[in-house]
């Protein structure tokens, strides 16, 4: 019962003993302190300054002077210029061509956050290098400087599309260098004033119904129509399913899946050839033609130009959307999901696409079968005016050969000297392309009317050495693709090669 | 051995000042993008006061450590740059504290030169400490601050007893348990397998246990109950041995605090905020994030003395909150990175191993128990704060030791080295 060792006089070792243990309990606990440092300073510290509650980033970053963001000919897109002195020192960002390059360039704002191609570049425009470099930096006595980045975009061709749209409806246009993937045009409306973001954001938010801060060109998700009838030649002209020469006979209409499909007047053809059939736009030759390709062939097409991926363009994830063959959960359907195949080779079916997605078809096309990655940067300039950095134009992916490029080239030249799509034409200049009108009555988004089309026009000029591939796209027309599209692709198109 | 103690006192006391004047210099570098001398006339003020102290030492406790001196001025060294960071007239503050609060480590070593008298006095000097603790409730002169009563506020005087009440508390413990011990450890029943103490002795550990919960209640002080308890069971279980009494004590407390935490709406918000910061970032949530933002944003070696972002550029809102005393440290985890806050961590850990190799040294129960106990509760307040802004524990308003701004801190840390070192040189003079 009695403990004698504890009971000894208290200068005893016990004692000693004890406080040993205290002390190793108090290098634990430290342990521990250093422990949560080292987890908030270093190892979740990415994590903890993605927060939205996080504005430390932003605010930091508005002290460093941010590049500015120019266009091509040099145009100022965006710039930041400095407000206080001393510790109150701060830089607001400023976009001088307002709404025209809302879209694709975004907003950078310390409450608002980042957007679209301000946020995909921030580290190049706030100068952000490696750990290691910026303690160089720092020791030499630098303060972090941003850097311009230089686009490849076309004020004047940016102003065509957005003025045209505006007189049109609500749309986008796309038009990309097909050779080296540079994106000259990426235009969306309605647009938005970046300027007015720290005003105006929640309002712009709030707007369900002309969602103007919507990317249209990379987010608008629209069925193609014909557009999507390029898609479905190519792939029968790679896969060898037919030559240009082959015919396929084309009633007025088709009984696919217990439904009439049909031409536009019922109109009835008889057996002709890829040419005929994609000038006059024959859904039943197309039809036919989709369901000889087979559903895995029409799928590995559709991978091929890029569709069920996000596109590899210079924007944030999340602000490209995907396009494809969609399921009711908005799921991507692929070759093992039950398809109306008829359907989905003339564009209807479920296919939702992006103007950038159907741009880079036309693009692939144009750059005889090879699509480059679309990419809106052409260069990084450091503080000191030297290019650190510049675009180096890669091979996304080569859908189809140069042979089925040049027959289909032929065959899109035609659409637009003696097709569907007269209005696209350039005098002195040949041009490719395809017509598109989806028809989507009762849509929601366009008002409920009866008669509402998404008109569509892909193409490339000049056809025999292509500079420019666009596509062109308006929401909620009565019109057809040849009316409203073909003449804002020929005034896009028209303007880039006479800048060129 | 006298002399080359207080040599190597005032060999470690030379990087010190050094140290002090390159942050000076860092801090003035950032400011004013350009080196004055004035760095220089700082680092050699404070190296003067930190000589005029030495010699006072080598004449009054010539065999005492020799590095917790030092490495408490390292600490206030420190903590001088970072408050001239955030504000010079802090700063200059700060200064005055620490002069004062040397004056008054003078005069603890003066008057308790024989430190025993403290023993005959301990009932008196537990009822201080309880009424250093009621006092800021008392009509008057008591201070609310955000929400607990931290202050006290006695004309043009303003200062914060709770700082005081630990030494107070630590003293009557130690000569209490000296006394009791060994009828604490032969009076104990085993009951279920659990050892008890005898509830005859036992009286006076309630009576703390009391006023820890007290304090949960009526002070709000979070902080300091958790620090007055932990430096309790401490005390409690190097007198003791007995590990058990330990785990009563904090079934105790934690029973006490549960209680408390889900009746008292001050401290129920204090554990959800912890818990959950997210839910309400922008308010109650925004201190204890803004602190975790902070450090996130300094990696491994900081962004570089005077870089760290306090307010809101262009405002006077705060980003980082009681960034001078609360969250000090994450300002310093912002500023020096990993590796600074690592030595800041480290100095309260050596300061800690001279404070208990005191205790160790020392050859009588009450000098052993009063180096324990003024060790642990420093240790543990590093703790409690360091802890609160890195979210290892709720968030609560205590003082990092030395380095946050704050003159009771100051002065009430300066009388406990005062008091360790008194030991010290007691234990080292009788040392073979």
């Amino acid at each position: 019962m009695f403990e004698s060792g504890a009971v000894g006089a208290l200068t005893g070792c016990v004692v000693n003993r004890q406080i040993v243990k205290l002390f190793a309990f108090i290098v634990a606990l430290f342990a521990v302190l250093i422990g949560f440092t080292s987890y908030w300073s270093v190892f979740d510290a990415e994590a903890l300054k993605e927060k939205t509650a996080n504005k430390r980033p932003l605010l930091e970053q508005q002290q460093i002077r941010r590049g500015r963001i120019l266009a091509a000919d040099g145009t100022v897109i965006a710039r930041s210029i400095p407000k206080g002195r001393g510790d109150s020192l701060r830089y607001v960002r400023r976009y001088p061509e307002g709404p025209l390059f809302g879209h694709p360039i975004g907003y950078s704002f310390v409450r608002e956050g980042n957007s679209e191609f301000e946020k995909f570049h921030d580290d190049e425009l706030i100068g952000e290098e490696s750990e290691f470099t910026s303690i160089l930096d720092e020791l030499r006595g630098r303060k972090q400087e941003g850097n311009d980045v230089v686009t490849n975009l076309d004020p004047a061709a940016q102003r065509v599309a957005l003025d045209e749209l505006a007189a049109q409806g609500f749309g986008a246009v796309v038009a990309i260098e097909p050779q080296t993937g540079r994106v000259r045009v990426l235009a969306s409306n309605p647009p938005y004033d970046p300027n007015r973001i720290p005003f105006d954001l929640r309002e712009l938010n709030a707007d369900s119904t002309s969602t103007p801060l919507l990317d249209r060109a990379t987010q608008g998700q629209y069925p193609p129509g014909s557009t999507f009838k390029v898609v479905t030649a190519a792939a029968g002209l790679d896969s060898g399913t037919i030559t240009p020469e082959t015919t396929i006979d084309a009633p007025g209409t088709l009984d696919v899946q217990g439904q009439p499909l049909s031409n536009d007047f019922s109109q009835s053809f008889g057996p002709i050839s890829l040419d005929t059939a994609l000038t006059s736009s024959v859904n039943t030759w197309f039809a036919q033609l989709g369901e000889q390709v087979g559903e895995d062939t029409m799928f590995k097409y559709m991978d091929r130009f890029g569709f069920g991926s996000t596109p590899p363009i210079d924007l944030p994830d999340n602000q490209v959307y995907k396009s494809g063959l969609f399921g009711e959960n908005r799921e991507l359907l692929g070759p093992d999901d039950p398809v109306d195949l008829a359907r989905m080779a003339i564009g209807q079916e479920r296919l939702a696409v992006t103007p950038l997605q159907m741009a880079m078809v036309a693009s692939a096309v144009a750059n005889g079968g090879k699509l480059m990655k679309p990419q809106i940067w052409s260069r990084v300039v450091d503080p000191d005016g030297r290019v650190t950095k510049s675009l180096d134009p890669a091979e996304y992916s080569q859908p189809i050969d140069e042979e089925t490029a040049a027959e289909l080239n032929a065959a899109m030249q035609d659409v637009v000297t003696a097709g569907t799509g007269t209005n696209a034409a350039i005098p002195g200049v040949a041009v490719a392309g395809k017509t598109g009108t989806a028809e989507t009555p009762f849509n929601e988004s366009c008002g409920g009317g009866s008669d509402e089309n998404q008109a569509w026009f892909i193409g490339f000029a000049p056809a025999d050495d292509p500079q420019i591939a666009i596509a062109a796209t308006v929401e909620c027309t009565p019109l057809f693709g040849n009316d409203v599209a073909a003449p804002i692709f020929r005034d896009v198109a028209e303007t880039i090669l006479n800048g060129g | 051995m006298r002399s080359s103690a207080r040599n190597r006192e005032l060999v470690a006391l030379v990087p010190v000042a050094l140290l002090l004047t390159a942050g000076f210099a860092a801090v003035f570098a950032q400011e004013n993008a350009r080196l004055g001398n004035l760095s220089l006339v700082y680092g050699a003020y404070f190296l003067a006061v930190c000589l005029a102290t030495h010699i006072y030492l080598r004449l009054r406790l010539p065999s005492a450590d020799p590095y917790l001196f030092p490495l408490v001025a390292l600490l206030t060294a420190f903590g001088l740059v970072m408050v001239y960071r955030i504000d010079a007239d802090l700063a200059r503050d700060q200064a005055n504290w620490f002069v004062l609060g040397l004056v008054l480590f003078a005069l603890t070593i003066h008057f308790l030169r024989d430190y025993d008298v403290l023993e005959r006095y301990r009932y008196t000097i537990a009822a201080i400490g309880i009424l250093l603790l009621l006092a800021p409730r008392l009509p008057g002169i008591g201070q609310q601050v955000n929400g607990a009563y931290l202050g006290v506020k006695i004309g043009p005087l303003e200062f914060q007893p709770a700082e005081f009440a630990k030494i107070c508390l630590v003293v009557f413990l130690a000569s209490y348990l000296r006394e009791h011990r060994e009828v604490l450890i032969v009076g104990a029943r085993r009951v279920l397998g659990v050892t008890l103490p005898p509830l005859k002795h036992f009286g006076p550990m309630l009576v703390v246990w009391g006023a820890s919960m007290f304090m949960l209640v009526f002070i709000r002080d979070l902080g300091s109950s958790l620090m007055f308890f932990a430096a309790f069971l401490a005390l409690l279980y190097v007198a003791t041995g007995r590990f058990s009494f330990v785990v009563i004590g904090m079934a105790m407390f934690l029973v006490g605090a549960w209680f408390f935490a889900s009746t008292v709406p001050h401290v129920h918000d204090r554990v959800e905020i912890w818990l959950d910061p997210y839910n309400d970032p922008s308010d109650s949530g925004y201190q204890i994030l803004q602190s975790i933002f902070a450090q996130a944003d300094g990696g491994l070696f900081g962004q570089g003395f005077g870089q760290a972002l306090i307010t809101i550029p262009g405002t006077n809102d705060a980003l980082l909150p009681a960034a001078q005393t609360d969250t000090i440290y994450s300002l310093i985890v912002n500023e020096v990175g990993l590796f600074g806050a690592c030595a800041v961590v480290l100095i309260y850990l050596l300061i800690a191993a001279r404070g208990f190799k005191i205790a160790l040294l020392a050859d009588d129960g009450f000098s052993k128990l009063l180096a324990t106990g003024l060790t642990a509760v420093f240790a543990i307040q590093a703790f409690v704060i360091i802890g609160g802004v890195t979210r290892v524990i709720p968030l609560t308003g205590v003082t990092l030791p030395f380095i946050s701004y704050g003159g009771s801190s100051i002065v009430a840390n300066f009388v406990l080295l005062a008091l360790l070192l008194l030991v010290s040189d007691r234990a080292r003079k009788e040392a073979p």
